[in-house]
């Protein structure tokens, strides 16, 4: 299956990849698809180091759900508007 | 109830005169309070000045997101009407940035329910701050003080 990834603010500068999609096995978490990403680069491995959120369809959601075809999963820093 | 997401500035006067017209088609009479807030840039920071803020967020979701939390501010508080609204872009000092209200029978909920807003979009609404001096710019990040008073609301009955 195959998902879109973006990335915001500090996760899309550290890794310079904003959209794109992404191939992975069925029924993957966030989790697995976190540990993937860790490992497409050195860049990858210092954005997803610290505190990230995550959203899967435009809502905050959290690392053990399960991502379906299609998808689009957002990862970025802690929120900071007000 | 509304939920806006723009670049331009806004007039807080139509805000007002939007929330009530709102609270009126809802319940005429029965609104004895409307609570507002306006959030500045402040033209300084824990490292020193600054000239202003770049604010990036998340197209699409950042909407859903505030109008999320507005609905969820009314059940809460059983408000007449609420409404929120959040520039983005490149914002200088002393400009508005956001702006939040509530309309209520009465007084406590108008504000608690303003507060509320405003704690909690800071936790659930996918906006990033950076702040710039000149052409150097920095990420702000996430304050403790802020999850903490996101996470009074979640201990409140």
């Amino acid at each position: 299956m195959q998902v879109t990834v973006k990335t915001f603010a500090q996760t899309r500068e550290i890794t310079g990849e904003d959209n794109f999609a992404l191939n992975l096995s069925d029924n993957s978490t966030i989790e697995a698809v976190i540990s993937q990403l860790k490992m497409r680069s050195d860049k990858w491995a210092l954005a997803l180091e610290g505190s990230v959120l995550t959203a899967c369809n435009q809502e905050l959601c959290d690392l053990q759900t399960v991502l379906s075809d299609g998808d689009e999963l957002a990862l970025f820093p802690p929120v900071t508007g007000g | 109830m509304f939920a806006l997401v723009q670049v331009e500035d806004f007039d807080q006067g139509e805000l007002y005169a939007r929330l009530k017209q709102l609270a009126d088609e809802k319940a005429c009479g029965n609104t004895g309070a409307i609570v507002t807030f306006t959030g500045l840039v402040r033209d300084f920071n824990n490292a020193g000045d600054i000239d202003g803020i770049e604010l990036e967020h998340y197209p699409g979701m950042t909407e859903k997101a505030l109008m999320l939390l507005v609905e969820q501010a009314s059940k809460r508080f059983s408000l007449n009407s609420a409404g929120a609204l959040h520039r983005v872009g490149r914002i200088y000092n002393n400009e508005q940035i956001v702006w939040v209200g509530a309309a209520a029978p009465h007084r406590q909920a108008a504000f608690d329910a303003a507060s509320y807003l405003m704690d909690m979009l800071k936790q659930s609404v996918p906006l990033w701050k950076k702040e710039f001096k000149g052409d150097k710019s920095e990420w702000v990040a996430a304050k403790a003080s802020d999850d903490k008073a996101a996470l009074k609301w979640m201990h409140k009955k």
